[in-house]
């Protein structure tokens, strides 16, 4: 530093240890709570080392949420989710910058402009949506004077209907735009020369060159599907095939606050099974996660 | 803006931004239309298509007292949680950047609890702050019944802002640490040889030069705040004791899913609808223009 302040610096240090003990502190104690038996997690206070029963926990916690399955769906989800985001916002990126029609500026914005409506603020219309997908079309068609029946697609109890309406994506597709513009001319301009078409100098050329971007927004998009919740919760009412992780906490715990006592030491064993594959992604791949939360903004 | 070079293969730009498109049309712009004629229409009791009431949906949503107390409580939620992440995490992004020994740690560890799903917090909080386990109950022993969410509306209402301000606390201090890195060691140093010491600096230097990073996460909390926290909500206090948690959000999805009326949950998603709108606005105009300090 640039000067000398022992005082300060010792204040500085002890605040900031202070408030890492108090950040990691819930984290410990879903940990700790999670390894004692039922008479010593009900303690008040509870006991802050970790007990011996860890293991049989998370399993008892394991067998009563189906993480068998639960786990895989939430796996299946969580990279679909990623892989469908990342495919669709290259290409998409790519029609807009690369190409020149007369919509694309027009496409941009009705694209970005879905950051302004988050499924939180449309659950009830978008579940009436994901009931019968193709009933967008039927109206349209309808409407335009061709009478038709579209066959019923049902999205509710489905991989699609828990993957597609979380697919479309404004960040990513802002972030891929904002790279493919500071790409030089030069490098389409030698692929065209080459004789490269389009797709060619999409694949050989753009995708390479967006690894980075790539695997961050992979990181921070894995992490915000796995961490999904309200959407999973109604789509899904098959809950023994189509459950995934994050909608088992609420099944670990009686209602609301009123009732009977939750069991807290197999509940914190099945948040601990949750919480535990995105803190490791984060952990893992922090260069990843930190790049691709600041650069997507959302 | 434009590229110099561009392909010209207008049906395959058609068929590369498709997909897109589609997923945008289905699932975000139809439904976005379906919620504005749902809220100006009622179902017939006996089926056979909608009525248009006009603002009918709207008169029963804004004379409700509880949809006003779900405002209210949403307000103070909102405010109370990005105030409380805000000034915590700008805090400890300031004490980090002075890269004493040991910041190192800091930065990989500070920002874990953004990994959490809302609900996992939800959990971890309710068991933390549970009236009769975990930690915070042990006041009781010394003043029965001082602390119990499940009773006391305002105890309840703590618990959610703490656990939505611990879980927007790491997401903060990411995007603090990088303003605060990205402002020049020169300048400080030039503060130094003025004679400015290091809290003069921060109050004088470093914080007038990361407002626009600021005021970004104010916008960016209060709408998480609004839109995200249904998760802890749903696992913690289910709106509950006598509606003193019954967040905007919440009220929809127990309105339209578990109250079936389709009409009053899409009037309230079309204002929930606007002020987001509105808030998004904000952090596009307002504070990219306004606030430009570099």
């Amino acid at each position: 530093m640039i000067e000398r302040t022992p005082v300060l610096d010792f204040i500085t240090q002890t605040i900031l240890v202070l408030s890492l003990v108090a950040l990691l502190m819930p984290l410990w104690v879903v940990f700790v709570a999670a390894s004692h038996d039922y008479q010593t997690v009900n303690q008040v206070p509870m006991p802050l080392w970790p007990g011996s029963h860890l293991f049989e926990n998370l399993s008892a916690a394991w067998a009563a949420g189906n993480f068998d399955r639960v786990m895989l769906n939430s796996v299946i989800v969580a990279v679909g989710v990623t892989a469908g985001k990342i495919c669709i916002a290259a290409l998409s990126a790519f029609s807009i910058v690369y190409f020149s029609y007369r919509l694309r500026m027009l496409l941009f914005w009705l694209i970005f402009i879905t950051l302004m409506l988050p499924l939180e603020v449309r659950i009830v219309p978008t579940y009436a949506v994901a009931a019968n997908a193709l009933g967008p079309f039927e109206a349209i068609l309808n409407a335009i004077g061709i009478s038709i029946r579209l066959p019923e697609w049902n999205l509710l109890n489905s991989y699609s209907g828990l993957i597609l309406p979380l697919v479309a994506t404004a960040t990513g597709t802002f972030l891929y735009r904002q790279f493919f513009m500071t790409i030089p001319d030069e490098l389409a301009e030698a692929a065209k020369m080459d004789g490269s078409g389009p797709l060619r100098f999409f694949f050989e050329v753009l995708l390479p060159l967006s690894k980075t971007n790539m695997a961050a927004l992979a990181t921070i998009m894995f992490v915000w599907s796995w961490n999904q919740y309200l959407w999973p919760l109604l789509i899904v009412t098959d809950h023994a095939n189509y459950a995934t992780a994050t909608m088992q906490l609420q099944k670990v715990v009686p209602g609301p606050l009123f009732g009977a006592p939750p069991i807290w030491n197999t509940a914190m064993a099945a948040n601990l099974i949750v919480l535990t594959p995105p803190v490791l992604v984060t952990i893992l791949l922090q260069r990843w996660f930190v790049r691709g939360l600041i650069s997507t903004d959302k | 803006m434009e590229k110099r070079v561009t392909f010209s293969n207008t049906w395959l730009a058609a068929a590369l931004i498709l997909p897109q498109m589609l997923l945008v049309f289905v699932f975000f712009y139809w439904p976005t239309g379906e919620a504005l004629y749902w809220a100006f229409t009622l179902e017939r009791p006996f089926g056979g298509g909608n009525e248009w009431v006009g603002l009918y949906n709207f008169e029963g949503v804004f004379g409700d007292p509880k949809y006003w107390s779900s405002v209210r409580v949403s307000m103070i939620f909102a405010i109370a949680a990005t105030v409380l992440s805000l000034v915590i995490a700008v805090l400890m992004a300031l004490f980090v950047d002075r890269r004493l020994p040991g910041h190192q740690v800091y930065k990989f560890t500070f920002f874990l609890p953004y990994a959490l799903a809302a609900p996992a917090v939800g959990l971890a909080f309710r068991f933390i702050f549970s009236p009769d386990a975990g930690f915070v109950s042990a006041i009781n022993q010394f003043f029965p019944g001082l602390w119990n969410p499940a009773l006391d509306g305002f105890d309840a209402l703590l618990l959610i802002i703490l656990a939505q301000a611990w879980s927007l606390v790491g997401y903060n201090f990411i995007f603090f640490l990088a303003a605060l890195q990205s402002i020049p060691r020169t300048m400080s140093e030039a503060g130094a040889m003025d004679g400015a010491g290091v809290m003069r600096r921060m109050w004088d230097l470093q914080l007038p030069l990361i407002t626009p990073t600021l005021f970004f996460l104010i916008v960016i909390n209060i709408t998480d705040s609004f839109v995200n926290s249904f998760g802890i909500v749903d696992i913690t206090t289910g709106g509950g004791p006598a509606r003193a948690t019954d967040l905007m959000v919440y009220k929809i999805y127990t309105d339209g899913f578990q109250g079936k009326d389709y009409s009053l949950a899409a009037a309230q998603s079309i204002v929930l609808m606007v002020l987001i709108v509105a808030l998004t606005f904000i952090q596009f105009r307002f504070i990219e223009r306004r606030v430009h300090y570099t």
